[in-house]
């Protein structure tokens, strides 16, 4: 991954100080609520309904053991011994005092972390591929490109006062996993007709009030131009961009109502200026950002022998067969696999992970996956390079710390935002939502007939639970003073992207679970042989879901 | 007399806005756009942007503005720091003035995209205000206070 030098150091160095200063002028008055409100929020600091939020940024959910170690320590000195992972891949503590803020991002800085631009309308935390680099279906790495993004992101003075937040997701793989439809820009690495790869760009593709998927812009970029062509679609969207309405001010409004071509000339005549200017990329540079992605010192396996071993503890130990299938991925060598770990047991808040859990992790990592661990956007966590040979026994390990629930990808591993429970902006909590609803499905069996499918819930309009792109989506929603929910269908966030629809009015809570139920018979009564979820949504249309869900209330 | 932060000094400022209703501007007075499109001479002129009037349409007479005044009346619309940018960007080697309701914090960001005067709307803490000019040595971007990149300079 990828090491600071003197000079990344000395950034985040003088951030820490200049924050330090912030917060002590805030605390002696100097600064109004007001002003300190963007200055926080640039430094992921929310003050929320029962304490400050603070997010801290986790680069394209990568991180070390040293890294996962310090958080751990973080939340056990400044707070109450548990994390939360976000969905764009960060780290979150929800009780740490404002004045011990400061602290904090000083001892981040010293395992060269920190908190820059995870909230405030400003470039956020370039996200991707929790398999970046493993990935049986890469074309070609996508972090070390995160990693120039994040540098020329980091503390840009043209783009901090945007006039709202700004996404960017790179994915280098056949299977997107990094939602790119859905960020303000979305970049995946393709080949041009003569097999050269360089950058397809989208723009305009959102979640939030009004979900979007993005358009292309640019069909193939030279990756040299990578940050000449980013700030050309800045500079336009700072300075056209709305700024009168917040709901109407991210770049997929501007887009829409520009059109995309008249969007695309507008881009390419400031890029006019830029392009081959001084932020050109050098051949040195890509080499550079690459170099810190290379391949770790894999072994050559017998991997015949781990093969028939594991096939052998499979057939000894069902439930460690049964995670194998479903939380352990094919890596793109064949000695190898992913190995995701499942921060989804019923009766804990999805995403969240404790002092100890994130201790036992580093541990692990530093054992089976040379020191490093991914976050995902689905909030679980991601060993990269495990031998087949030394599954049984992390696998025993993780079990007995409650990492081993065997639901990636199913109907129990829940997207959900914090909601309610801790978040100012939340109409409505998603937590018991969540929990009402692992509790109800709680026949693996069952769940597993269902096959692959996304369940996300969002307390509130901004989406941060992902529900336009789940499978099945819940919104909470206000109704005079009361939490409702609304249930929509059929989102995607793959290649083939759609954003789900509503099914109807909304519900009280008591009610969720059965409307839930409700759905999934549905689905199991009409599927065809092998139809996902999605597949037979799509054939049918949303009114049989209709009917059966609002058959009772009537 | 105002005061105002330029090149890193606290120094006195007499220049002013001129009347609305005027169509030539006396010395020391900064036009707004409407009048300095009107202005038959426009060398050693003073004109002063708003959120809304890109720089594009001083482009053609860049070489005879002394003064590009760019005003903040919100400190949270961040336009202006584009606009900077794209003066300088295009030749601009006048004065370039930051003036309204951004704060100290926003300094160090607005000096990088070519601002060299900042005009506070609350001038009396002007002292402090410059420590925040020194907030960062280093930076991983090109701007206009340092053309190349960090990985064009990085040993």
């Amino acid at each position: 991954m990828y090491v600071y030098d003197q000079h990344d150091q000395k950034i985040i160095d003088e951030r820490v100080a200049q924050f330090r200063d912030q917060t002590a002028r805030f605390l002696a008055g100097d600064i109004s609520d007001g002003e300190f409100l963007p200055l926080r929020l640039q430094n992921g600091l929310y003050l929320q309904r029962l304490a400050p939020m603070l997010r801290i940024a986790v680069p394209y959910g990568l991180m070390n053991s040293i890294q996962l170690r310090k958080l751990a320590d973080i939340s056990r000195t400044y707070d109450k011994g548990y994390v939360h992972i976000s969905t764009r891949q960060n780290v979150q503590l929800n009780w740490p005092l404002l004045e011990e803020v400061p602290d904090i991002l000083a001892e981040l800085a010293t395992v060269q972390m920190h908190a820059i631009q995870t909230s405030g309308n400003c470039i956020r935390n370039t996200t991707t591929d929790q398999f970046a680099g493993v990935a049986s279906d890469e074309l070609e790495d996508p972090r070390p490109y995160c990693e120039i993004i994040r540098q020329w992101s980091t503390l840009h003075p043209e783009f901090a006062f945007l006039p709202r937040k700004f996404k960017i997701a790179v994915c280098g793989s056949t299977q997107d996993r990094a939602a790119i439809h859905y960020h303000d820009i979305g970049i995946e690495l393709v080949a041009n007709d003569d097999g050269e790869i360089g950058l397809k760009i989208l723009v305009g593709g959102g979640l939030g009030r009004t979900p979007a998927i993005g358009s292309v812009i640019c069909e193939w970029l030279d990756k040299k131009h990578l940050l000449t062509y980013l700030e050309a679609i800045l500079r336009v969207y700072n300075q056209h961009g709305r700024r009168d309405n917040k709901y109407k001010a991210r770049i997929k409004i501007l887009v829409r109502a520009m059109g995309i071509d008249a969007f695309r000339e507008a881009v390419e005549e400031q890029w006019t200026a830029l392009k081959n200017g001084p932020s050109t990329l050098t051949e040195e540079e890509i080499i550079r950002a690459r170099s810190f992605f290379r391949d770790p010192a894999y072994q050559t396996l017998d991997t015949a022998l781990a093969i028939s071993q594991l096939e052998d503890d499979c057939m000894r130990d069902p439930i460690f067969a049964n995670w194998i299938t479903r939380n352990t991925q094919d890596h793109r060598l064949p000695g190898y696999r992913i190995v995701t770990l499942s921060l989804k047991a019923t009766g804990f808040a999805p995403g969240d992970i404790t002092a100890e859990q994130l201790e036992l992790l580093a541990e692990l990592s530093d054992v089976y996956a040379f020191g490093e661990i991914r976050s995902t956007h689905q909030q679980n966590m991601v060993l990269g390079d495990v031998q087949i040979s030394a599954l049984y026994a992390l696998w025993q390990r993780l079990q007995a710390a409650g990492l081993a629930t065997p639901n990636i990808g199913y109907l129990t591993d829940i997207i959900c935002c914090p909601g309610g429970d801790y978040c100012s902006l939340a109409n409505a909590k998603s937590l018991p939502i969540a929990e009402a609803i692992q509790t109800r499905f709680d026949d693996l069996d069952y769940v597993y007939d269902l096959g692959p499918l996304e369940l996300n819930i969002s307390g509130c309009m901004n989406a941060c639970g992902h529900h336009h792109v789940g499978q099945i989506g819940i919104l909470g929603v206000d109704k005079k003073g009361q939490e409702f929910y609304q249930i929509c269908l059929g989102g995607n966030q793959a290649k083939d992207a759609s954003i789900g629809k509503i099914l109807g009015p909304s519900f009280q809570q008591k009610d969720v679970p059965e409307v839930i139920d409700n759905i999934l018979s549905t689905y199991v009564t009409l599927r065809q042989e092998e139809e996902s979820f999605l597949d037979t949504y799509r054939r049918v249309g949303i009114h049989p879901f209709k009917e059966r869900a609002y058959a009772k209330a009537d | 007399m105002p005061r105002l932060i330029k090149h890193g000094s606290i120094i006195d400022d007499a220049w002013q806005l001129m009347d609305p209703d005027c169509t030539v501007p006396a010395p020391d007075q900064i036009c707004n756009l409407d009048q300095w499109l009107q202005l038959g001479d426009k060398n050693g002129s003073a004109v002063q942007l708003e959120p809304g009037q890109d720089p594009s349409c001083l482009f053609g007479a860049l070489e005879d503005i002394d003064l590009l005044v760019i005003n903040f009346p919100i400190f949270t619309d961040g336009r202006g720091f584009s606009y900077a940018r794209d003066a300088r960007e295009h030749g601009y080697q006048g004065e370039l003035r930051a003036s309204g309701h951004f704060i100290r914090d926003q300094l160090t960001y607005l000096q990088r995209c070519g601002f060299d005067a900042f005009q506070m709307a609350d001038d009396s803490h002007l002292d402090a205000a410059l420590t925040s000019l020194m907030d960062f040595t280093e930076h991983y971007q090109a701007a206009i206070d340092q053309p190349l990149p960090l990985f064009r300079r990085r040993s």
